[in-house]
């Protein structure tokens, strides 16, 4: 009895997790191809970013249609050139504005690396303050590089699990650099 | 034409001008500090010279020379065609002149630029403020002394350790040194 009443409580969890399975999938399928972008243009790139956007390279082929410029309508970030430390605080403020679930692209060198504005201005990296999901390259990119990036996101969602409901992920270990030597660049 | 503008300052202001020379068609007119504001009304107000559109003001940091610091003054006619270029010493210890907004208003604009980036002050002017970078920044980024990669972000980062990138001398490198190329202002002095 105690047995049958064991296969019949694994059967149902396998039930749920079918179901769990499919609606993850579903929902992955709607949001990949319904990604509505904030284009958080600071520098060159977004000459780039406007002939991906373009009738030419339409990026609306690939259900990523509507820049929305307000951060609570948009659930892919895109980050579109250089970042420097007086607008860190910005950037991470449109993140944290975003309703998850929330993607973010590092468009560009600038926004991945810093690129080669390795000075006294320049954030090294949107990685150092918010979460990157898929890093381009290129100086700028090539709107096909572009798209291979966006093509990446879409397989990572598709690979993602989406629950009805969602839990907040943990927050990434930030430091607080106060006691930063800056000649050495070391933390004190 | 070339030393037109030298000569009639020169002239005009016996005791201001250090030097002047002309070089490719441009001339430059180096003076004293304390000079410079009635030198620049003169420039702007005299019918001859007719300098009414202030191009910029910028700053060299000399750092190994002892005056240290030299500012230089970019000025165009529209009405004669003609530049000249007005450059004033100003030393590390007092790194104060006077301002020439009251003469040309868009200056304001190149002196918040200079206190940003090389701490140069400006007297005879409201408060300046800082230009590109923010209030909470300490120290003046162009200044030869600051250190190359000496980032002070305001809000928490990741801590990602800095990995050496390409040449350049590396953190905590001292100022490189320089030969000393001869300059423009060892030029025949017309005064
Ligand atoms: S990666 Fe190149 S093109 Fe893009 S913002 Fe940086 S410098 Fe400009």
């Amino acid at each position: 009895m105690a047995e049958n009443f064991q296969a019949i409580t694994t059967r149902r969890e396998e039930a749920q997790g079918f179901i769990e399975r499919m609606v993850s999938r579903g929902l992955g399928w709607a949001r990949k191809y319904s990604l509505f972008q904030y284009p958080f243009v600071t520098a060159c790139c977004g000459m780039e970013y406007m002939s991906m956007a373009g009738a030419r390279y339409d990026i609306a082929r690939f259900g990523a249609e509507f820049p929305r410029f307000s951060p609570r309508q948009a659930d892919l970030l895109m980050v579109v050139g250089t970042v420097n430390l007086k607008q860190a605080p910005i950037l991470k403020r449109v993140y944290e504005q975003m309703a998850e679930p929330k993607w973010v692209i590092a468009f560009g060198v600038c926004a991945s690396s810093g690129g080669f504005y390795d000075n006294y201005a320049v954030l090294q990296g949107i990685d150092k303050i918010i979460p990157v999901d898929v890093y381009i390259p290129g100086c700028p990119p090539r709107p096909e590089q572009v798209l291979d990036g966006l093509i990446l996101l879409q397989e990572k969602i598709q690979a993602q699990s989406h629950k009805l409901i969602d839990r907040h992920p943990p927050e990434p270990e930030l430091v607080r650099p106060a006691g930063r030597d800056l000649v050495s660049g070391v933390n004190k | 034409m070339s030393e037109f503008a030298l000569q009639r300052i020169a002239e005009r202001f016996p005791d201001a001008v250090v030097q002047g020379y002309s070089l490719h068609g441009d001339e430059t007119l180096v003076i004293e500090r304390a000079h410079l504001l009635e030198v620049a009304r003169f420039c702007k107000d005299d019918p001859e010279l007719d300098l009414k559109l202030p191009l910029s003001v910028t700053c060299v940091d000399f750092i190994d020379e002892k005056p240290r610091f030299e500012l230089v003054y970019t000025l165009y006619s529209i009405t004669k065609k003609h530049h000249l270029r007005l450059k004033v010493r100003v030393p590390e210890e007092d790194p104060v002149v006077a301002s020439v907004i009251s003469v040309w208003r868009g200056m304001d604009y190149w002196e918040r630029y200079c206190w940003d980036m090389y701490g140069v002050r400006f007297e005879g002017r409201g408060p300046v403020k800082r230009l590109w970078m923010y209030e909470e920044f300490e120290g003046h980024p162009l200044r030869k002394d600051y250190p190359l990669r000496g980032r002070q972000p305001l809000i928490p980062e990741a801590d990602v350790q800095d990995i050496y990138r390409g040449p350049g001398p590396g953190p905590g490198s001292p100022p490189a040194s320089r030969p000393n190329p001869p300059r423009p202002s060892q030029l025949p002095v017309i005064k």
